[in-house]
């Protein structure tokens, strides 16, 4: 839908941006599904690489797209990004041709070198994965000896006189009580903290159940974020505790297929780094028209950029604040996606939860290691793809 | 005219580090340095910022661009708002 | 419609014009991306 000036005088921003813009203003990029962690959480179900992955010169024709289209940065992602061999390269391909890059990682290769180099541009910002303030908890989620290899990382930055990057946890049962000791940690490595909501998606949905926080920790979650005002970033990840009170910071509103969405290594185009299915596969970057043409014309994209009627939430005063909450909780937990929220905070969500039967939406890819130790029991077997050893020719 | 610090018989220019993307609306403007982004609502606005650059002052940008007198102090007070975001800086000449 | 969303309109409807010319947000502020 094109917004002409006669109604963009009259429209908040935020409705603005759920009709959708011409083209992203940030979107999420998953350079490899590479790693070598096994989080049990991983949205991305990532391990090993793809065989098909875009090539050095596949990633610099979607950065020259993304140029043209005034994308105004990427949040590269994986898997872990920088065990991509041609991983620096990207990264100063996309900032001289005026993209800002944003890179998540879980610090593996983050030397002393590396960040110094960081520290060194305007224009590329590191964020450092953390699940837990303690060694204790982080690694119970993201494995053995990564709480230390995300602290080297950090201080790496810091004594580098990188100030402002972001350390970004993902809440969960275990690790809401060390909301402070997080905030802590942020501020002794001069980096700003960042809480973000667990989905349901990839390997998460394995254990969501067992992970996500309690109805009473979202509300002691809420209050401690609406204490932090500004200073702790969300990602926008919680607007559906809005509906506790006043609204958190950021737009409150779901940016999938409309303002954001997720390029993936094999170059598909999904709506949320939270939705790889095929229910939410908009098109593919190797298509004719490239990205360009994906964003703007694929039926999916269309159709969520119509407006949001709200469904059997309409009829709840506190719509309006959390907008029905996450499209891909809802969907990976096998609720309606006009319904509420599984963790909706007036109780909806457990309630629907209840008559969820049969067995609910499953990840379309999953490149998870073969011999993941698992504490919980995987639910599928692993895909076929070619057994790559993300890590040749890495030495620690 | 001051509005909240902003002088608009000032120079001004759009900062280095933002980008101006525009719109059918308006425009956006992200902040490659305070990562804001910020969203101007129509055209005469989008080109009154653009040539900020151009005129010596604010005022005569404004000016330049049509903005009829009774409407300058609501443009003015936008201006302010990306002064105070630093969307917009002094020129130093 | 619910009382929490007329008093919204109401809100919205006393702003003056110069209000909204331009609207801000860090650009943190929007679910989709990592």
């Amino acid at each position: 839908m094109t917004v002409t000036p006669d109604i963009a005088a009259q429209v908040k921003l935020t409705d603005l941006f759920q009709l959708g813009l011409d083209a992203p203003i940030c979107l999420t990029w998953e350079l490899t599904y590479a790693c070598n962690l096994s989080c049990v959480h991983c949205l991305s179900s990532s391990g090993r690489r793809d065989p098909r992955e875009l090539s050095t010169a596949e990633c610099k024709a979607v950065i020259d797209t993304l140029e043209r289209m005034q994308v105004f940065y990427v949040n590269i992602g994986g898997g872990e990004p920088t065990v991509r061999p041609d991983f620096w390269e990207l990264v100063d391909y996309a900032t001289a041709h005026h993209v800002g890059v944003k890179f998540s990682t879980n610090g593996v290769k983050l030397d002393a070198a590396a960040a110094a180099r960081l520290a060194a541009s305007d224009y590329v910002d590191v964020q450092i994965s953390l699940d837990g303030a303690t060694a204790a908890v982080n690694d119970a989620v993201r494995g053995p000896g990564s709480y230390a290899t995300a602290l080297r990382a950090m201080s790496h930055l810091a004594d580098a006189g990188f100030r402002g990057f972001k350390v970004s946890v993902v809440m969960t049962r275990q690790n809401i009580p060390q909301l402070d000791s997080f905030k802590e940690i942020a501020d002794r490595y001069g980096a700003q903290l960042r809480l973000t909501r667990l989905r349901p998606s990839g390997r998460g949905a394995d254990v969501w159940h067992d992970l996500h926080p309690l109805p009473e920790q979202q509300r002691v979650l809420y209050d401690w974020l609406v204490a932090h005002g500004e200073q702790v970033l969300t990602g926008d990840s919680f607007f559906h505790l809005s509906a506790y009170g006043s609204a958190l910071p950021g737009l409150n509103l779901c940016g999938a297929g409309r303002v954001v969405c997720l390029i993936d290594p094999v170059g598909d185009v999904y709506a949320c780094p939270f939705a790889i299915h095929p229910e939410f596969l908009a098109g593919n970057v190797r298509d004719a028209g490239g990205f360009g043409a994906v964003w703007k014309t694929s039926p999916l994209f269309v159709s969520l950029r119509t407006p949001d009627t709200g469904g059997v939430c309409r009829s709840c005063g506190f719509y309006d604040s959390c907008r029905g909450g996450c499209m891909a909780a809802k969907f990976f937990t096998g609720l309606p996606l006009d319904g509420p929220d599984p963790e909706c905070v007036q109780g909806h969500g457990s309630a629907a939860l209840a008559s969820v039967s049969g067995a609910t939406p499953k990840p379309s890819v999953d490149h998870s290691h073969r011999t993941v130790p698992v504490t919980i029991a995987r639910r599928r077997p692993p895909s076929k793809d070619c057994d790559e050893n993300p890590l040749a020719g890495f030495t620690a | 005219m001051s509005t909240d610090g902003f002088d608009i018989d000032r120079p001004w220019q759009v900062d280095p580090r933002v980008s101006v993307r525009p719109e059918p609306f308006g425009a956006l403007l992200y902040h490659f340095g305070t990562r804001r982004l910020s969203f101007l609502k129509n055209q005469r606005v989008l080109a009154v910022v653009r040539s900020l650059a151009d005129h010596p002052s604010a005022r005569a940008a404004c000016a330049a661009a049509g903005v009829p007198d009774a409407e300058l102090p609501v443009y003015a007070r936008a201006l302010a708002v990306l002064a105070d975001s630093h969307m917009i800086s002094e020129r130093t000449v | 419609m619910p009382e929490q969303v007329e008093q919204q309109v109401e809100e919205t409807e006393a702003l003056s014009t110069d209000e909204l010319l331009v609207e801000e947000v860090s650009i943190d502020g929007m679910c989709g991306v990592y």
